[in-house]
């Protein structure tokens, strides 16, 4: 399922939405939620589960072309955990 | 702080004028409708942001930590979320807590 479809299957659902109301909600959804992580803020969504940061610690990496070692700086990444609900429907069907 | 479900619904009723019923439905229906779609065995590709893939895990060994013993861990389905280029991205520029 694409964001488009996602879309389209929550305006048939919600039909007292327009369609351009149901394609603002889920575009300001998925930028609050990346805005939230890009702010290092943790997502918790029950039933589906949470997104959080993990911290990368730098390393020494290489350029897989010339072989040249290149020092990373450390980083972080998003991280999902999905929650009791999601696992056990994902799980059980 | 965490960002919420009703953090979500406050915003859509700021941002997109849904009233506050509407607003809390449609946040409820978003992830729900993520939900069906995985539990269909489809993966949910959220351009921007990340894809939610299925892994089907097979069966291993496993054991109860407290007791030492032995129990196979049975074959299992999984989600797993690969966030996308832009969301990794925005994240990696976030330097830390500054302390």
């Amino acid at each position: 399922m694409t964001k488009s479809e996602l879309i389209d299957r929550l305006a048939a659902q919600q039909n007292h939405l327009a369609h351009l109301d149901v394609e603002l909600g889920v575009k300001s959804i998925l930028e609050q939620m990346s805005s939230a992580l890009a702010a290092g803020e943790r997502i918790e969504i029950r039933g589906f589960g949470s997104f959080s940061l993990h911290y990368r610690a730098p390393r020494m990496g290489r350029n897989p072309k010339t072989g040249e070692a290149v020092a990373l700086p450390g980083k972080h990444v998003p991280h999902f955990k999905p929650g009791k609900a999601l696992r056990e429907r994902v799980n059980y069907s | 702080m965490s960002l919420t479900k009703a953090d979500i619904a406050n915003r859509l009723f700021d941002e997109v004028g849904l009233n506050k019923r509407e607003a809390k439905e449609f946040v409820d229906a978003y992830f729900e409708e993520i939900r069906v779609a995985l539990e269909s065995g489809e993966n949910v590709k959220l351009s921007g942001f990340g894809n939610f893939q299925l892994r089907d895990k097979n069966q291993r060994p496993g054991r109860n930590p407290k007791t030492g013993e032995e129990i196979p861990i049975s074959a299992r389905r999984v989600v797993t979320f690969r966030p996308g280029q832009k969301l990794r991205a925005r994240v990696e520029a976030y330097v830390g807590p500054g302390d």
